[in-house]
């Protein structure tokens, strides 16, 4: 977790947000509702199964592909955080012996049966959360999540939250550069000199609440946050909500996979 | 037009540490003046500024704004007439997108949302930002977001404008078109500056204050120019006033930088005005989107 | 750790997002109450802070490995109970979405572990009774040790139970609970010194910082024991709801902890009433479909390969049966599965990488017949 590589992919994906392709165009609600769809029912199925979850990945790739989104960046960063989910999975096929298979001679058991489908579950569900901000800014979302009941409170704090990440990380770049500077090897990165970096940056980051809070009241602050109201509900956002619903129901219901490889197994 | 003065009458103020900051601070404005404010750092510009719109509260004297005396009571009404630009534009731009930036202002003013939608596109059309509109404070460059900062400000239509080291941190580019976009205002200007060659060009009186108290009030011809009142305020003369005493000096054999580049400043303050550039917002004149 | 969408099933993901949505707005309106105004701001960049100071690291004296803020104790001690539960939850949305820390349904879950311990527990229960006496820095130190170590222990044993009812993964019980356990306990001593460490340092450098920040808290901040005590009730009650529910139909899974527990598989005094109501509300409406629809699955691989005897269990009830519902080995049933999965991913290739085509042609024509802009 190298802060510099940290800071550098949140912009890249902050700005990935901001562009305009059909996909980002879509109202924030329906990007929202659709993407908890997905995951719900992804991981809805059971422990065991692989063929029902493939059908799955037309999401992704049409997302991908109408969203202009880089795949592999977004890969690279599925694959970083995979480690806690494969740590815990990896451990189904050492307590779940019995055997549920036989691929082409080979005995395959439950265990790495239900480790694969963890696998699967894993990149669909990662994919959809980091498509779903990649195409959809984050104040988009937060107005989203207003608009969909969630408490104003939380939603103004949220949003101020989201706008000086980026200027508290510069100020805590500035000072870890120059901590990593002066320390040689490991010396200097103890932790009191971190406990030090932080608690400056605590006072640092309070004077700055400080002249927020100023620059709020010289323009007028009287307690509540006003927002711009915008309501953008289109016909295209209620056409891509029902075709999801529908075609997560049916890939849901039906074994698509199983009706496609017996058809095929019939014709060879 | 007496609802645009800015009063101060012997104003003093001390922080709740002890320190007194001001210690009897009295001038006059006037309607559609541009001040500029100078002096050593602590000697209370920016507390000085911060009692403009009633963030502190003098400790005695008084300050009339307009028709108001500045009281806890009428600090509110105070602030819809003067706007404060800080120094930081990150502190003053704090919401997701420069749109709902410069909308908060006449929000909080109650306008209705048409008139809320006109007072942003004019405020982002006048500091030449329009294009900016949907885009995050963070995506911005130095010289952008301090002209977003000012938009914000615009919207709500203040009487007088103050602001607090305007030109720090801006490239030269950006500072050249800060210049000519304040030049361009008919509000009352109070500028806090170290650049004395922003002040110099932009305003045409200028206070020194020193140790809390104001030390000299004048046209900035008369204060800029003189060079003993400066250096005692920890100043010296604007750059491009310095070219000529160097040019003298260097005659006589002494040690000094290559006075080359105040050259060439001052040729680009001549034509400047022609090639304002590629603006800060990189918007040229007629391609507005 | 953060709990993951791979191994969550949607009854527990969508009933902790309900625990945790409504603490969210339990405490949006505590805050309404007498709200501070200079709050807001402080909130959110306070937020911005911990999630900053979370993505520095430092080296563990003594392991020489590096280490991670948490932060909820911190926030808490700061900010109070109810504004640090919101911080947190928003600082875990952010790394949720731009990190992919976890996963959007198993976010209610990680803001609940790693939210409602500390500022409910830890700080009310523990942190506050210690320092009330005296704020020594070593007194703080001490509370903020047994806070964060009480609550990382309580979230840490939330990933098990979490992990657990949701069938996902194979780890038993008590194997899981060795594993997550020691990990914390190391992980709370580190962040216990730099939570004491990070308050002393502040209240040596600007005491009044704290200070006025505790004074825009909301009046009603004290949260009483009771209050703390009838809640867990409530939660126990609920839980246990569900862990019978789960333990009728689940046996497999839930058989080893519940007989450790209870010393019976399964809970006899719940087998009507809560469990019935609840299993025929699944049938019905297949909240969870879990259970139904992998039998229906498994009935038409059955009957396609002609196991006949098995299609006739339909009329059986229970998704107790989700032993029956394995197929044992089915060679047929592998093939076919793989020609389709194959092909069905060939197709869905193709979809994606046609559509980029038809924008890249599109894009093409547009930047042809348009003039060069300024």
């Amino acid at each position: 977790m190298d802060f510099d590589k940290e800071y550098f992919n949140l912009g890249v994906l902050d700005t990935l947000s901001y562009k305009n392709t059909l996909i980002h165009r879509l109202d924030a609600r329906t990007k929202v509702i659709a993407t908890f769809a997905f995951i719900v029912t992804v991981v809805s199925f059971p422990k065991y199964e692989i063929a029902g979850l493939i059908p799955f990945f037309l999401f992704p790739a049409v997302i991908f592909s109408l969203g202009d989104i880089p795949f592999w960046f977004i890969l690279k960063k599925v694959l970083v955080v995979s480690v806690f989910a494969v740590f815990i999975g990896i451990f189904n096929p050492l307590f779940d012996t019995h055997v549920m298979y036989d691929f082409l001679g080979i005995p395959v058991s439950g265990g790495w049966v239900s480790f694969f489908s963890i696998l699967l579950k894993f990149f669909l569900t990662m994919c959809s959360a980091l498509l779903l901000i990649s195409t959809t800014s984050f104040p988009g979302i937060c107005h989203a999540l207003r608009k969909l009941g969630i408490p104003e409170i939380f939603i103004s704090q949220l949003l101020f939250l989201y706008r000086y990440i980026f200027v508290l990380m510069e100020e805590t770049l500035r000072m870890v550069r120059a901590r990593d500077l002066r320390s040689f090897g490991k010396r200097g990165q103890g932790m009191s000199i971190f406990i030090n970096l932080l608690g400056t940056l605590f006072i640092k980051t309070i004077e700055r609440a400080e002249r927020i809070y100023h620059a709020m009241l010289s323009r007028g602050f009287s307690g509540t946050i006003h927002f711009v109201k915008r309501d953008s509900l289109r016909k295209g956002d209620f056409l891509c909500l029902s075709i999801t619903g529908v075609v997560l129901y049916i890939f849901r219901t039906y074994g698509i996979v199983s009706l496609i490889g017996k058809q095929a197994e019939r014709m060879f | 037009m007496t609802h645009h003065i800015i009063d101060f009458k012997d104003v003093f103020f001390r922080y709740p540490d002890g320190t007194e900051a001001l210690k009897g601070v009295s001038f006059r404005i006037t309607h559609g003046e541009s001040i500029g404010l100078v002096g050593a750092n602590g000697a209370g510009k920016s507390t000085l500024l911060l009692q403009m719109n009633g963030y502190l509260l003098p400790s005695s004297g008084f300050i009339n704004i307009g028709d108001l005396e500045l009281t806890k009571k009428t600090r509110q009404d105070i602030r819809k007439k003067v706007g404060v630009v800080f120094q930081n534009p990150d502190d003053q731009l704090f919401m997701p997108t420069v749109y709902e930036d410069v909308a908060f202002g006449p929000l909080n003013l109650g306008m209705s949302a048409e008139r809320v939608i006109d007072r942003v596109n004019s405020s982002l059309q006048t500091v030449g930002c329009l294009d900016l509109r949907e885009k995050p404070p963070h995506h911005l460059s130095g010289g952008q977001k301090r002209a977003v900062a000012i938009a914000t400000v615009l919207a709500m239509e203040p009487d007088i404008l103050v602001m607090d080291e305007p030109s720090s941190d801006l490239d030269p580019k950006s500072r050249r078109y800060l210049m000519r976009l304040l030049k361009g205002f008919k509000h009352t200007k109070i500028i806090a500056s170290h650049d004395l060659d922003f002040i110099l060009e932009v305003c045409e009186r200028c206070l020194v204050i020193k140790d809390g108290r104001i030390v000299a009030d004048g046209t900035v011809s008369d204060i800029l120019t003189n060079q003993s009142l400066l250096e005692e305020n920890n100043l010296e003369l604007p750059l491009s006033l310095q070219k000529t005493h160097i040019m003298d000096a260097s005659a006589k054999g002494g040690l000094l930088p290559d006075p080359s580049h105040l050259h060439s400043d001052s040729i680009n303050r001549e034509t400047g005005m022609a090639t304002a550039a590629s603006e800060t917002c990189g918007v040229m004149e007629g391609t507005l989107k | 750790m953060h709990m993951s969408d791979a191994l969550l099933s949607p009854a527990v993901g969508v009933t902790f997002w309900a625990g945790t949505l409504g603490t969210i707005a339990y405490c949006s309106k505590k805050m309404k109450e007498n709200l501070d105004e200079k709050m807001i701001p402080l909130m959110g960049v306070t937020g911005a802070f911990i999630f900053a100071a979370q993505m520095v690291n430092f080296t563990i004296p003594g392991t020489g490995s590096s280490g991670h803020l948490g932060g909820g104790m911190i926030l808490a001690i700061i900010l109070g109970p109810y504004a640090a539960f919101i911080v947190m939850a928003s600082v875990l949305t952010i790394q949720a979405l731009f990190f992919a820390d976890g996963g959007l349904l198993a976010l209610g879950c990680n803001i609940w572990n790693l939210g409602i311990y500390p500022c409910f527990i830890g700080y009310p229960l523990i942190y506050k009774p210690i320092v009330q006496k005296g704020m020594s820095p070593k007194k703080i130190l001490v509370a903020s040790l047994l806070s964060v170590f009480v609550g990382l222990q309580l979230g840490a044993f939330s990933v098990v139970l979490e992990t657990l009812f949701s069938g996902r993964s194979e780890l038993p019980f008590g194997t899981f609970v060795l594993l997550m356990q020691p990990i914390h306990l190391a992980i709370g001593v580190v962040e216990g010194f730099i939570t004491a460490g990070v308050i002393n340092y502040v209240k040596a450098a600007r005491p009044e910082i704290l200070e006025s920040i505790a004074e825009m808290r909301p009046l009603s901040s004290e949260i009483k024991v009771k209050k703390v005590v009838l809640a867990l009730l409530a939660i126990a009650i609920i839980i246990g709801g569900i862990v019978s529910w789960f333990a009728s139909s689940n046996p497999d899974g839930l058989e080893w902890s519940i007989e450790r527990v209870y010393g019976k598989p399964e809970l006899p005094e719940h087998e009507t009433g809560i469990v019935a109501l609840l299993r025929a509300v699944q049938e019905r409406t297949a909240f969870l479909p879990d259970y139904t629809f992998k039998k229906k699955e498994t009935l038409k691989e059955q009957e396609t390969t002609g196991k006949e005897e098995v299609a006739s269990a339909k009329g059986e009830e229970a998704p107790r049966s989700d032993a029956n519902a394995w197929p044992n080995v089915e060679a047929g049933t592998s093939v076919s599965g793989i020609l389709g999965s194959a092909m069905m991913l060939s197709l869905i290739f193709l979809i994606g990488y046609g559509i980029k085509a038809i924008k890249k042609k599109g894009a093409k024509r547009r930047n042809g017949i348009s003039h060069p802009a300024g």
